[in-house]
């Protein structure tokens, strides 16, 4: 008969119409966005942000400038700090990210060999100004080491053995001092306060 | 005032430029048609205004950090981007691939092959006038599949999962369980997808002996991808060049009949059973443990600036789900690529759109482009 596809079309759509009342669990797929959010991959890439060990002056960050220098779109410009007779110290003075030229492919956080730069989970970015806001400096980019742990906490507890095995080869004196994970939660939560954020 | 009679009414043929900005064009893409009446008597296609001058840009770039830039040609699929990209650099320096890594870029590939038809399909729907309930069911299903390349690779659509001589992380727990409910649940979904459309009286009317590609044409074309497969050509890369390990697999290559607009999409529909069939097996393949990076693959990622593979040049190519990609890299032995060239199969398919059109109508000429499948970043490059 002709039409009779098109009606048994309609009768898909009706039953999914349909499911998203009778058992919204498998009919709604959807999210109410701001209110509601999905949680995020661990994996989870966006922009690049650098971690700090304990107050945001301990900066890991050693200014290598092998992160700038591989960055495809070449987004990163660091200037590494000199003390007063001009030497070069193992410290960016500088460390910009152009956010609206970053194109989060996480080479940044793969070439790293200090694991001081990795790609946050902020996704709520959006600002007013292109040039300007997005042009994050290093203020703006520092982030605690137990926020990384917090949101990606199986690279964490990887990375930290591999720095803890790396410091305990090199001198076994000085451990990398290692934020234990739960107890730390409140005297760094100010400090996450203070820290301006991104998004 | 009187109506103007046969014999002085006067006719002319229209030009009627559709795009950059129309929604059916898929992308900034426009044609240029010249109408007699409804029906298509000439149509040029003008494209460039996505072009990004991706081909140069990779000339200036370590090899790896191109890896990124390919996501962005075909962004639907970028994992097969990723791919072909891979391979062709594996060929140019002789880097071997670790076993399970094979495992995950097949079941990669074939993941994306599933999002990009039933995208396709929902999006052909669209442009019938079956105002976004299929592309609906499509993104239903696709946001599962991009759960997981998020979960794996850490992006939703612009994955940079491949590196040389394998892949960028293995798999995080739990991840194949994911893939199992995809793979379990997929076939569902392609029989609920076929009961709304199969037998659709209008979706058959309105495709079928449409845009009719006749062998010879497609062939001369160097058409490839399912657009040839519809048209009765039995072609594909997975079988005729067997690449990666793609010989392990049993799975069948749906051909077309006629080659219409019709059969485009139907071989699509096929072609995705076949890749829930292959995931199948991949997953029941699939070594537990195993390197996921070949050591000459390390040093080629680790540091991407030094790395310099040795003269010479090489083509990479796979079944991407529009056709057959291939990258072409000529090195001179430095760090970056002499030439990088790719080969875009929405491009090289686009190019019979107008013996496609000519005759038809100009409602027909919409849904002939969103049956041959061009997603702009690749066809401007
Ligand atoms: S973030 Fe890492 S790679 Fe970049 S300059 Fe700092 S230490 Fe070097
Ligand atoms: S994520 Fe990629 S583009 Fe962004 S700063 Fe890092 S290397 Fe550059």
């Amino acid at each position: 008969m002709f039409g009779w596809g098109v009606l048994k079309g309609m009768l898909v759509t009706l039953w999914n119409f349909l499911l998203t009342y009778l058992w919204p669990k498998k009919g709604i797929f959807t999210v109410q966005y701001p209110e509601k959010k999905l949680p995020l991959a661990q994996r989870y890439r966006n922009f690049p942000f650098l971690v700090y060990d304990g107050t945001p002056h301990m900066i890991r960050c050693v200014a290598c400038k092998i992160c700038e220098s591989e960055c495809p779109p070449k987004c990163i410009y660091i200037i590494p700090e000199k003390d007063a007779e001009g030497r070069v110290q193992k410290k960016p003075a500088v460390f910009d990210i152009d956010y609206a030229i970053c194109m989060n492919c996480g080479l940044c956080e793969e070439v790293c060999p200090f694991d001081s730069i990795f790609m946050d989970h902020e996704y709520e970015i959006s600002k007013y100004n292109r040039a300007e806001d997005l042009m994050v400096r290093k203020e703006a980019l520092l982030k605690p080491w137990e926020y990384f742990a917090k949101i990606r906490p199986h690279d964490f507890e990887r990375i930290e053995a591999k720095r803890a095995a790396k410091s305990a080869k090199a001198k076994p004196v000085a451990p990398a001092e290692k934020p234990s994970q739960k107890p730390d939660a409140g005297p760094t939560s100010p400090q996450q306060g203070s820290v301006p954020k991104n998004g | 005032m009187s109506l103007p009679c046969a014999p002085t009414l006067k006719t002319e043929l229209l030009e009627v430029s559709i795009g950059p900005q129309h929604p059916s064009t898929h992308g900034v893409f426009r044609m240029n048609a010249v109408l007699d009446g409804e029906t298509v008597v000439k149509l040029k296609p003008v494209m460039g205004y996505l072009h990004r001058n991706h081909e140069q840009i990779a000339e200036t770039l370590p090899y790896l950090a191109n890896m990124p830039y390919t996501d962005r040609l075909d962004y639907i699929c970028s994992m097969t981007n990723n791919f072909a990209y891979a391979l062709a650099v594996e060929k140019l320096a002789g880097i071997d691939v670790p076993e399970r890594a094979q495992y995950l870029r097949v079941m990669m590939a074939e993941l994306t092959r599933l999002v990009n038809h039933s995208l396709l399909i929902g999006f052909l729907l669209n442009d019938l006038g079956a105002w976004f309930t299929p592309v609906f069911y499509a993104f239903r299903e696709r946001e599962k599949i991009l759960d997981f390349f998020e979960a794996v690779s850490g992006s939703r659509m612009m994955c940079n999962y491949f590196r040389f001589g394998g892949v960028k992380a293995d798999l995080p727990e739990s991840a194949l369980d994911q893939v199992r409910r995809i793979v379990r649940d997929y076939p569902r979904f392609l029989d609920e997808f076929e009961r709304l459309l199969a037998g659709n009286e209008i979706l058959k009317s309105r495709c079928q002996r449409v845009g009719i590609l006749p062998k010879e044409l497609a062939v001369n074309a160097s058409i490839t991808g399912p657009m040839l497969r519809a048209s009765g050509v039995n072609y594909d890369i997975r079988k005729a060049d067997r690449y990666s390990i793609y010989d392990r697999f049993d799975f069948r290559v749906p051909l077309g009949m006629t080659g219409d607009v019709y059969d485009r999409y139907y071989v699509r529909v096929l072609e995705m059973r076949e890749s829930v069939k292959i995931l199948e097996q991949v997953l029941k393949q699939m070594p537990e443990k195993g390197d996921i990076l070949s050591a000459k693959g390390l040093q080629a990622c680790r540091a991407p600036r030094m790395w310099k593979p040795p003269a010479g040049d090489a083509y990479g190519r796979i079944e991407s789900p529009k056709g057959e990609l291939g990258f072409y890299l000529v090195s001179d032995g430095s760090p970056k690529p002499y030439r990088y060239h790719v080969r875009p199969p929405s491009f090289i398919n686009l190019t019979v759109l107008e013996d496609l059109c000519i005759g038809q109508k100009i409602a027909d000429a919409v849904i002939i482009l969103g049956s041959i499948d061009i997603v702009l970043g690749e066809v401007d490059r």
